[in-house]
């Protein structure tokens, strides 16, 4: 059996004191530890559905091991919202029904909001590039390329409170 | 659940040059996690390099690009430097993975891992790069063309880490260029990957390098095409010439994405078109 440790680390802004063995993913554990926003698909890299930021960066969980985030901070799709305002990018993603089945979105707002903070006002290619690692198997591209954009110029505008 | 192995997570460089033997190198870990998931690798003990101090860093000094081992495909993208300090590697960078696996893997990763289908490893012959190699006694430095011995493998030994690599940032009129063949542009493995670099001095050719990726058990130079062009004005049937040496010097295999022949008809066409742009851009 793989050692087990207690690894401390922020999650959306709360301390917390994770226990995972050496061979658990940042996805096994974060999901075990109740954050069900973050979704398991192709364990690869490819499909991008449990992205999530450390620090900041866009990640795959699934290519993360628990113990590599030790001491750092780790945002979710959860983590992007506050309870009283949704995220310019969820309030974009609801009024254009950029939503079919809904299984990819958490990871597609993850990657979208790191682009968005490198990026203010992207293009086509910008957000093609940015969302290379994440799988639409519903296809429905369209509008979530109409969202962020529409999301980015809430952003630019000083909405929301990122 | 990935299988069981155990996680050793050092805190510098001395530390790390000390455990190495023995262990398996975990960097970004998006080749090795897959095959530790898919039962293709049975490391029983990882060494993560993501403690070192500055192992991510980019310099430019006196006109020669140093990269950490650490840096990821992600860094060079954010580098604004990188543009002109090396054109093809950022070409490569923005067709490597998707955007989570651009953050977490490493350029020494990819150049280790030895793929012949390696996005970073034609850019990085293309500018003539050298790899650093470091162990707890001393360290040395390996010109890429001599790195692989053979599919998969290369001159690294196992108590050596790759600390860096570090190429000279392009001059004047020279340019360098790459273009990847695949299904999609991004996330995608490379059907054919072609890098060229040009260096021009009116109307002659200088000096010329052509790197050809998923052609062959390595990446390679195309060395009979290249010595075809040095000291010549590149017309357009000298190029279309050069391109069919490159196409006879690769050895592909038919495999799910390509066949041989189309991959060979590729290299054709594609060394032809790079060389023709990199010569009109390098005047």
């Amino acid at each position: 059996m793989s050692l087990e440790k207690a690894i401390t680390v922020e999650i959306n802004g709360v301390a917390r004191e994770l226990s995972a063995p050496a061979n658990e993913t940042l996805l096994d554990c974060l999901r075990r530890h109740g954050q069900f926003e973050v979704k398991s698909g192709c364990e690869k890299g490819d499909c991008g559905a449990c992205a999530v930021q450390i620090d900041g960066e866009a990640v795959d969980s699934c290519l993360t091991l628990a113990w590599m985030v030790e001491g750092k901070k780790v945002t979710t799709l959860e983590g992007l919202n506050d309870a009283d305002s949704p995220h310019p990018l969820i309030a974009a993603f609801l009024e254009h029904g950029a939503v079919q089945c809904g299984y990819c979105t958490p990871g597609i707002m993850i990657a979208a909001e790191a682009m968005l903070r490198d990026i203010p006002d992207p293009t086509d290619d910008d957000i093609a590039l940015a969302l290379s690692g994440n799988l639409c198997r519903c296809t429905g591209y369209t509008k979530i390329f109409t969202a962020i954009k529409q999301a980015a110029e809430v952003l630019r505008a000083g909405g929301g409170d990122d | 659940m990935l299988r069981e192995f155990e996680l050793d997570m050092p805190g510098n460089l001395q530390e790390t040059l000390a455990r190495l033997p023995g262990g398996t190198l975990l960097a970004g870990g998006t080749n090795l996690l897959v095959d530790l998931r898919a039962r293709r690798e049975d490391a029983e003990r990882l060494i993560w390099l993501g403690n070192i101090d500055g192992f991510r860093d980019i310099k430019i000094e006196d006109g020669r690009v140093i990269i950490g081992g650490g840096t990821t495909i992600g860094d060079l993208l954010r580098n604004p430097a990188m543009a002109e300090a090396a054109p093809s590697l950022v070409a490569a960078a923005r067709v490597f993975g998707g955007q989570m696996v651009r953050n977490q893997a490493t350029v020494a990763g990819n150049v280790c891992s030895g793929s012949p289908a390696a996005d970073t490893v034609p850019p990085l012959l293309s500018l003539d790069a050298e790899v650093h190699l470091t162990c707890s006694t001393g360290s040395r430095t390996v010109p890429l063309n001599d790195f692989y011995t053979g599919f998969k493998t290369n001159q690294r030994k196992h108590d050596e880490l790759v600390t860096g690599l570090s190429w000279a940032a392009p001059g004047p009129h020279t340019a360098n260029l790459f273009y990847k063949l695949a299904r999609r542009k991004g996330d995608a493995i490379t059907v054919v990957g072609v890098a060229v670099t040009v260096t021009r001095d009116g109307d002659r050719c200088t000096e010329a390098r052509i790197a050809l990726g998923a052609v062959g058990p390595t990446v390679f130079r195309a060395k009979d095409a290249e010595a075809m062009l040095t000291g010549e004005p590149l017309a357009d049937d000298l190029i279309d010439s050069a391109a069919r040496k490159a196409m006879e010097e690769s050895s592909p295999i038919d495999d799910l994405r390509a066949s041989a022949d189309y991959r060979r008809h590729c290299i054709h066409v594609l060394t032809r078109r790079l060389l023709k742009q990199a010569w009109e851009d390098a005047a």
